[in-house]
């Protein structure tokens, strides 16, 4: 090298090879015990907050056995209200009952369908299906709507900016949009004006190590055991074994979403 | 065809700034709507967990859609090389970047939270049409910017066919993606179908064409600059086949849903039971805002007459807001598709029990934030006609017609 302006620096390559070992020093401890926590379960511990990363191990899903559905009962209709704190909406002064009753955000309800051609009457909940494939998140312009590892469909209430595309998208009408403002919250769902949501499956009992969701227990509690909630993915899960038994079907199958949540006897 | 000599609008100042002063304040009450939304929230408006886009929307889209429509004249000049055209390029070009940033603001200002507006801006989620209609929309503005300025700067001058084309490849995108926020929507009956997106296209040629022809008839006739009846002649041509367009379109889009037995209903609603969305179809939409403009322009009489030309125009708008309520209102409306061959007796989320179509009852601040975008678009066409050289100074047939010395 002729020209002495070119010659190596010496001092830059040796503060570059201490920065990249300052580097690995730091960052290897958190990386390896992330791997082995990750590799060591798929899913947090009962009854513990989850200390680990949501993995597509496990895919949370529901059977919802119609049989079983009562007429008139509405036990997981409450207990989702109750759970998700959507019984602490509150009509705002003169608004007219009947537009509200339109408005007021709802993750659960019961409907009953008679076939046209059989005259066979059912009672099912309805609720978010937990798409594998989400028009929802499909459409989400921010990518507020999301699914998460395992399986749930979900909104960031940081990223929703209240398009409500995802509402026109919901093949199921699953979602809400908060009409006004809301005083009183849940810390588990901090709900706003404006923000799109739906149910998550209990997200928050996923993440503290509950086995259930609360529409589930509330249906087993009132003697129908309706609902099974569980892993889609662990053969050996109630639901799974349930599900190898009993015939059963998306709604709107012909859309090919593959739901999370199935029917038997619709 | 002489030389075009564009002019800035010259009115008089109480006129000029009488005329700011009247659509500021339709804006300024627009502004107002919508504060009076975000405080509250939109239980104050008629939307619902069914209908979630309401006439906010309507306005919007209308607006949208009319201003890549708007441009058309720029492009018919520039691209297609129609001399005749050509004069009307600078003002087609301020019209669409207008009603586009008036719609906008409609569309922003009825989020749930507009605040959030920069998260819009910063987070995308390409499999979303929507997230990429941001950036037709706002591509749009930045290129129809650039082409209006190649054809304000002789120095320019070898920019101004690449930009046109630029541009007029861009707003064929962009109605294309307003189109598919509807078309790509596979829950809604309504909805759901590929024609919708060329269907917007041609609706945006009639819409933007019935606005411009009226904004400009009222912009010459405030500063007294001739119109010829050539050019007018032409625009009366092109709003006859835009109209026949939009008819072809309507008749493919049923025979496209009945060609399937399972929306035989849909189209039984639409057509014949859907109660108001058939009486909006049929009255505000066909026979209003197109049969009764179509037969107006073509007839011999009232074709030639300019208050006909501008009552046709104004048809066409009040017919192309009917049909963005047929279309994107009665299609909410119309119950989703829950459960096939089945009928719901009883829902706690009304699901269209028995068959029954969601109400929709606008309020008044749906309207009014609305009419706030119609009038900032409105706004920014004066200031910018006032301050800018946009309009030719005269649009008389010796102007525009390429034949006028000969016919002379």
């Amino acid at each position: 090298m002729n020209n002495p302006s070119e010659a190596i620096d010496q001092g830059r390559r040796g503060f570059m090879r201490s920065a990249a070992g300052v580097a690995t020093v730091t960052l290897a401890p958190g990386v390896l015990l992330h791997t082995l926590a990750n590799a060591a379960s798929p899913g947090p511990t009962a009854g513990e907050p989850r200390a680990v990363q949501v993995t597509d191990q496990v895919r949370y899903g529901m059977l919802i056995d119609t049989t079983k559905c009562a007429e008139g009962c509405t036990a997981c209709v409450s207990a989702c209200d109750r759970e998700n704190g959507l019984d602490l909406q509150t009509m705002p002064e003169g608004a007219d009952p009947a537009l509200w009753d339109r408005q007021e955000a709802r993750w659960i309800r019961k409907v009953k369908v008679q076939d046209n051609l059989t005259g066979k009457v059912t009672n099912l909940p309805l609720m978010c299906q937990h798409c594998e494939h989400p028009p929802c998140v499909d459409v989400c312009p921010t990518g507020a709507s999301f699914k998460r590892a395992d399986g749930i469909v979900m909104v960031d209430r940081h990223l929703c900016i209240g398009c409500r595309y995802c509402m026109m998208a919901c093949p199921y009408k699953a979602r809400s949009f908060i009409h006004t403002n809301v005083e009183v919250k849940l810390t588990l769902a901090p709900r706003g004006k404006g923000c799109v949501e739906s149910c998550n499956l209990c997200v928050h009992r996923r993440d503290n190590g509950q086995a259930s969701t609360a529409c589930a227990d509330a249906c087993a509690a009132a003697g129908h055991g309706a609902i099974l909630f569980g892993d889609l993915k662990d053969p050996a899960s109630p639901l799974s074994q349930a599900l190898a038994k009993l015939p059963s079907r998306q709604l709107r199958e012909n859309l090919a979403l593959n739901t999370g949540v199935r029917y038997a006897g619709v | 065809m002489k030389r075009i000599v564009y002019r800035e609008w010259h009115l008089a100042p109480q006129r000029y700034w009488g005329l700011l002063a009247l659509l500021a304040i339709v804006a300024g009450i627009g502004g107002l709507a919508f504060w009076y939304m975000e405080h509250q929230g939109h239980w104050v408006t008629g939307m619902t967990n069914e209908i979630v886009w309401g006439t906010p929307h309507l306005f919007a889209i209308f607006l949208i859609v009319a201003a890549s429509g708007a441009l058309n004249l720029a492009s018919i000049g520039t691209v297609f090389g129609k001399t005749p055209y050509q004069p009307l390029g600078r003002f087609s070009g301020l019209l669409a970047v207008a009603l586009l940033i008036g719609g906008l603001l409609v569309l922003v200002l009825d989020l749930g939270r507009p605040d959030r507006l920069i998260v819009a801006m910063t987070s995308y989620n390409f499999r979303s049409i929507f997230a990429w209609n941001v950036l037709l929309y706002t591509g749009f503005i930045a290129i129809v910017l650039a082409y209006l300025v190649t054809m304000m700067d002789r120095r320019l001058r070898a920019y101004y066919k690449a930009a046109g084309t630029l541009a007029f490849t861009w707003r064929l995108l962009l109605t294309t993606g307003t189109g598919s926020i509807f078309g790509f929507i596979v829950a809604r009956q309504a909805f759901d179908t590929a024609v919708l997106a060329p269907m917007f296209i041609v609706m945006s040629f009639l819409y933007g064409l019935a606005v411009f022809i009226l904004v400009l008839m009222f912009a010459c006739a405030q500063d007294e600059r001739p119109i010829g009846a050539y050019l007018l002649n032409r625009l009366k041509g092109l709003m006859a086949i835009f109209i026949a367009g939009v008819l072809l379109f309507i008749l493919i889009y049923f025979l496209t849903k009945l060609y399937g037995a399972k929306h035989y209903d849909l189209v039984n609603y639409y057509l014949v039971s859907g109660g108001r969305y058939t009486v909006a179809f049929w009255f505000g939409w066909v026979f209003l805002g197109l049969l009764a403009p179509f037969g107006i322009i073509l007839h011999p009489v009232l074709g030639q007459d300019r208050r006909w030309l501008a009552g046709a125009c104004a048809l066409v708008i009040l017919g192309g807001m009917a049909s963005l309520y047929v279309l994107v209102i009665g299609g909410q409306a119309y119950p989703l598709s829950l459960f096939p061959d089945q009928t719901i007796l009883e829902s706690g989320f009304h699901d269209g029990v028995g068959g029954q179509i969601s109400g929709y009852a606008p309020t008044m601040p749906e309207f009014l934030l609305g009419l706030g975008g119609v009038a900032v678009a409105m706004l920014i066409t004066a200031v910018g006609l006032r301050a800018l050289q946009l309009l030719p100074e005269s649009l008389a047939d010796k102007e525009v017609d390429p034949h006028a010395a000969v016919k002379a």
